[in-house]
């Protein structure tokens, strides 16, 4: 798994990559009440708002960690975005997302990094 | 940005042992939620029994000859006529018969009139008042109280065991007590919707009383998160939002501010516009939205009807916990203000259905009659 600096996750599996926001942007995020997942075919630019997460008091752009093309999304979350709280990094993700560039991945940072990152916030 | 530092209450170290997210909020350092999040803050608020700290809200005292009748020349309320132990809600008006602040004036005794006005707004309304008022009444700012809000159903059961006479009260009613062995200023009122109390303490004692209060299991803190999507769903106006100087008391759903002698003698600051306003119709008014489908609509959104065409815009809006969809408060013309009319609000770029119901969203509870 890699992380941005925006809180977002990717894992990718062959050339496609399953991507979701964090635990601790789940928690800064607070309740979950509403989702909105990007489109099935749409594609999406590394660094594009390509989804919105929204808490009770505000909405929240989640941006796309990587291009490619949308080939699934997370329709659960329409129905139980709590999801996103009760399991962010797994049962929460919000898309999958065909690559362009697999070295867009490398540039991102590992677990031991995003930690880190999360220290100095 | 201002760079000046936030100022405290007396209770901003109390927030943050609780573990609270501290924000900036009318210049205060203010909690907006605190462990449990604001989902579950609001609905333990609406079940049992929530404590808030609006300290940064303005207290003062407006003394004189006559204060009531000097207060009467800002505002189109009926002062002269409020009783001692009553308290009221009213508008501080400008020329134009914008609203410049809603606030509570209250007697809870016989010093004069005890007010509560909002924390972004109380610098500029005590200018108003005491430059209006000059020769006739003197504002004093009462900085060293604190001000906390107990509010939901079982509110009462609580504060009764610390201040008896408080469970004889009934909604908007306000008087000056003693419990916690300090001297409070009470009021049976609130911004949830619920049954409730607003309680003014002298602030060396407020950390006492807050935390003898949450030592009560019915009690959780609340933030100013699960504040705003209570007196959201309560269909409160929040000044800054849905109220600013632009907009009338009767575009905004207020005319049960404007008593019957005010409005025939027609003698407070904008009298003329509201006057009309009441008589004809005003271009716009406040209606509740609940969203139908898709996102929550929040402030900014613009507002069409069914064929499209833009007719107004939410002031506030938010996901409601209580009813687990998005409502909002919008101003659109009268036309479109009718309870049950189709309207859509657009939301990033799509078009989601809403339909006009009327305020408030949830029930409010007050307890008018014991």
């Amino acid at each position: 798994m890699r992380f941005t600096k925006d809180h977002e996750w990717v894992e990718l599996n062959g050339d496609v990559a399953t991507v979701g926001v964090t635990a601790y942007a789940a928690e800064q995020l607070g309740d979950v009440v509403f989702v909105e997942v990007p489109e099935v075919g749409k594609t999406v630019k590394s660094g594009d708002a390509f989804a919105v997460v929204e808490s009770v008091k505000a909405a929240s752009d989640v941006y796309a960690p990587i291009s490619g093309d949308v080939v699934e999304a997370n329709g659960e979350l329409s129905d139980a975005p709590e999801t996103v709280n009760a399991s962010p990094e797994a049962a929460g993700w919000f898309a999958k997302v065909k690559i362009a560039d697999a070295a867009e991945i490398e540039k991102l940072m590992d677990r031991d990094a995003y930690e880190a990152f999360l220290q100095t916030l | 940005m201002s760079q000046s530092p936030l100022k405290t209450t007396p209770l901003t170290q109390a927030h943050v042992a609780l573990g609270a997210r501290m924000v900036e909020f009318a210049g205060y350092e203010m909690p907006v939620q605190y462990p449990e999040g604001v989902l579950k803050e609001h609905l333990w608020t609406r079940e049992h029994a929530g404590l808030f700290d609006v300290s940064h809200m303005g207290q003062a005292r407006l003394r004189g000859a006559d204060p009531l009748a000097a207060f009467e020349t800002l505002t189109p309320g009926d002062f002269k006529g409020l009783k001692s132990g009553k308290q009221r809600y009213s508008l501080l008006l400008n020329d134009e018969g914008g609203i410049v602040d809603d606030l509570m004036a209250a007697r809870p005794d016989e010093d004069g009139l005890f007010m509560v006005v909002n924390g972004g707004c109380k610098e500029n309304d005590y200018r108003l008042i005491a430059q209006a008022l000059a020769g006739q009444a003197e504002v004093e700012r009462l900085e060293d109280r604190a001000l906390i809000a107990l509010q939901g159903p079982e509110a009462a059961a609580v504060l009764e065991q610390h201040v008896p006479e408080a469970a004889t009260m009934t909604f908007m009613e306000a008087r000056a007590l003693t419990g916690f062995g300090v001297d409070l200023i009470v009021s049976r009122s609130g911004y949830t919707g619920e049954d409730g109390y607003e309680i003014s303490i002298p602030g060396r004692a407020a950390e006492t009383v807050w935390n003898t209060l949450l030592a009560d299991e019915r009690v959780k803190p609340i933030g100013l998160g699960a504040r705003d999507s209570l007196r959201l769903e309560a269909g409160l106006p929040l000044y800054g939002h849905d109220l600013d100087e632009s907009v009338s008391p009767v575009e905004s759903g207020l005319e049960f501010a404007l008593p019957r002698r005010r409005r025939e003698a027609a003698d407070f600051p904008g009298a003329q516009r509201i006057v009309r306003e009441l008589t004809n119709e005003p271009a716009r008014v406040r209606v509740g939205l609940k969203v139908l489908e898709g996102a929550p609509a929040r402030e900014g959104a613009e507002v069409a009807d069914e064929a499209g065409a833009v007719v107004g815009r939410v002031t506030s809006g938010g996901f409601s916990p209580s009813l687990r969809q998005g409502i909002a408060l919008a101003f659109v013309p009268p036309i479109h203000a009718q309870a049950g009319t189709r309207l859509k609000v657009l939301v990033r770029g799509k078009a989601q259905a809403c339909k006009v119901v009327d305020l408030p969203f949830v029930p409010h509870r007050y307890v008018r009659k014991l």
